[in-house]
């Protein structure tokens, strides 16, 4: 089985859902237009990234009455979407959010559970925190999405791997840094770095959208990735400018890495289980 | 001594710095900027950038002679403005600041080199209504650790393609963007009197300080750490007294908190909110 993914590398409109609406479907249209079965946007695609004090004006409900989300499920009839957005759960606690999309059906929300309150990061002070890691089924098999600093931790993704999750769809709104006589910057280094890693060592799918464009001195530096599950790269987009990046994944070779390398056979859960048990009873 | 390497990704901080102005500059809806060119090197970068971002048409240099500046600051100025062919206009301050200086006889230095810096603000932001440009920021993250500026002086600009570039990182990018070698090559300074240079008023080399700035800010080096780096115990002393006193100079004025909500404090938004 193939499946073809487009990863939407966008630049967004700080605090301007409508807008930023638009040109997501502006892009499912020449998505569509190029057969595919499924578009990943970047973290935050509908809002912006440093929202600050902005957070609760642009949150929404992804269910059918919302008027963002309307047009958004209408178009998931064609081809599976991810899309970036605030989360305002009914008691008004505000969530960095990842929606899958399909079908006219809400399929799965991500909730950010590793918020950085670090450095240039203050996601902490305005968001809450999501509270747990779900695989979940899909047209394509079972897909797991984290957020960002979500893939910075090892567990999230053993997580998912272990709750059945075959393809990966990470998201980022990742601000570039660490500029040095290297090709490519410290941050975009870093991050494909994991993500060739969490490919090889899960034997799976691993696609990551990253947006770009520019936030008062921040800039995001794109350069969408798929790797395949023997970790090679099949996909990159362009640094630091918008892009749709098409690529495909051959599912089926999920079972001829696995059936070279049983690492997932092999892993020993209950061995992870026992000595976390014993280094958490410390 | 610690090998300290601050070469930079020319390529890249161009592609990156370009994009910056391009996207600050249109996104308030103007298309135009405006930069005093000195004669000097981080001027001219800022300058280079902003005509690479929006096209030399849409860039206006303005050279800001006193009556003593040096004329080869006047003529770097040129050398650069006629190699880029952006907008230029030269207009000289001695007028504007002359009869303030005349108020005291005993005014200072220091008093006359703010008075000027700050004059050159004042050209500028006039300018930049004129032109409908915003004003590029010409100071480099070398001077604006030291606090080595006038305060709403050469410090004032709305946006700053530099500030994140030390001073041996700017002069990498000027040769990597072509920049005329004599504007390079020259002593920095800041042309307030003859014979002024940076380093012989910072009482080191920016060579010096840019490595010390490194490891204590970029690389968050103890000044312990950096003195058994190989630094000299009272440059580091020096150094980091200055990065603390000159805080001042980074940050807008605080407002004394009286309300539940404070600009500063807890009205957080972006200066790109909307955009």
């Amino acid at each position: 089985m193939k499946l073809n993914l487009a990863l939407a590398q966008i630049n967004t409109k700080l605090g301007d859902v409508e807008a930023n609406l638009a040109k997501h479907l502006d892009y499912i249209k020449q998505a569509k237009s190029e057969k595919t079965d499924l578009l990943v946007f970047p973290e935050l695609s509908l809002t912006g990234y440093v929202l600050q004090d902005l957070v609760a004006s642009v949150a929404r409900k992804p269910t059918e009455d919302d008027l963002v989300f309307k047009h958004l499920l209408k178009a998931s009839r064609d081809l599976d979407l991810v899309v970036g957005f605030v989360d305002e759960d009914y008691r008004h606690r505000f969530y960095i959010a990842s929606a899958y999309l399909s079908n006219g059906k809400v399929l799965h929300v991500h909730h950010k559970i590793y918020l950085p309150t670090y450095g240039l990061f203050d996601e902490g002070r305005f968001f809450a925190w999501g509270d747990s890691i779900r695989a979940f089924d899909t047209r394509f098999g079972r897909v797991g999405m984290l957020i960002c600093e979500d893939f910075w931790h090892a567990s999230p993704p053993y997580l998912l791997w272990l709750d059945g999750a075959d393809i990966m769809l990470f998201s980022s709104a990742s601000p570039g840094r660490g500029l040095n006589d290297k090709e490519k910057l410290e941050s975009a280094r870093w991050v494909e770095r994991v993500i060739k890693a969490y490919a090889s060592m899960f034997t799976s799918f691993v696609a990551h959208a990253n947006r770009v464009g520019y936030e008062d001195g921040l800039h995001f530096w794109g350069g969408a990735t798929l790797f395949d599950p023997n970790g090679e790269e099949i996909a990159i987009g362009p640094y630091n400018k918008e892009a749709l990046t098409f690529a495909q994944m051959d599912l089926n070779q999920l079972r001829r890495t696995r059936a070279r390398l049983p690492l997932l056979r092999d892993e020993r859960t209950n061995l992870v289980q026992k000595e976390l048990s014993r280094i958490l009873a410390k | 001594m610690t090998d300290i390497i601050l070469s930079i990704n020319t390529d890249l901080a161009r592609d990156i710095l370009t994009g910056f102005i391009k996207s600050e500059v249109t996104r308030v809806g103007l298309s135009h900027a405006v930069v005093g060119l000195s004669g000097g090197l981080d001027s001219a970068l800022s300058c280079v950038l902003a005509a690479e971002a929006l096209g030399a048409e849409n860039v206006l240099a303005v050279r800001m002679p006193y009556k003593a500046s040096s004329k080869d600051s006047l003529d770097h100025a040129q050398l650069l403005i006629d190699q880029l062919g952006v907008q230029s206009k030269t207009i000289e301050i001695t007028d504007m600041v002359d009869p303030l200086f005349k108020l005291d006889p005993q005014i200072s230095k220091i008093r006359i080199g703010n008075i000027m810096a700050r004059e050159r603000m004042i050209v500028l932001y006039d300018q930049s209504e004129v032109f409908k440009g915003l004003v590029i920021g010409t100071s480099n993250k070398t001077e604006i650790l030291l606090g080595y500026s006038t305060i709403y002086g050469d410090s004032a600009s709305a946006i700053n393609p530099i500030g994140d570039l030390y001073k041996t990182q700017v002069r990498q990018l000027a040769r990597a963007m072509n920049i005329p070698a004599p504007i390079i090559d020259k002593t920095p300074t800041a042309d307030l009197w003859e014979g002024q240079t940076d380093e012989g008023e910072l009482g080191f080399t920016y060579e010096e300080a840019d490595k010390l700035l490194y490891l204590i800010v970029d690389q968050r080096y103890s000044p312990q750490e950096a003195i058994e780096a190989g630094f000299n115990e009272k440059f580091v002393n020096t150094v980091t007294a200055r990065i603390r006193r000159y805080q001042f100079k980074r940050m807008q004025p605080p407002i004394a908190k009286i309300s539940n909500r404070t600009i500063g404090y807890d009205f957080l938004y972006l200066r790109d909110w909307g955009t």
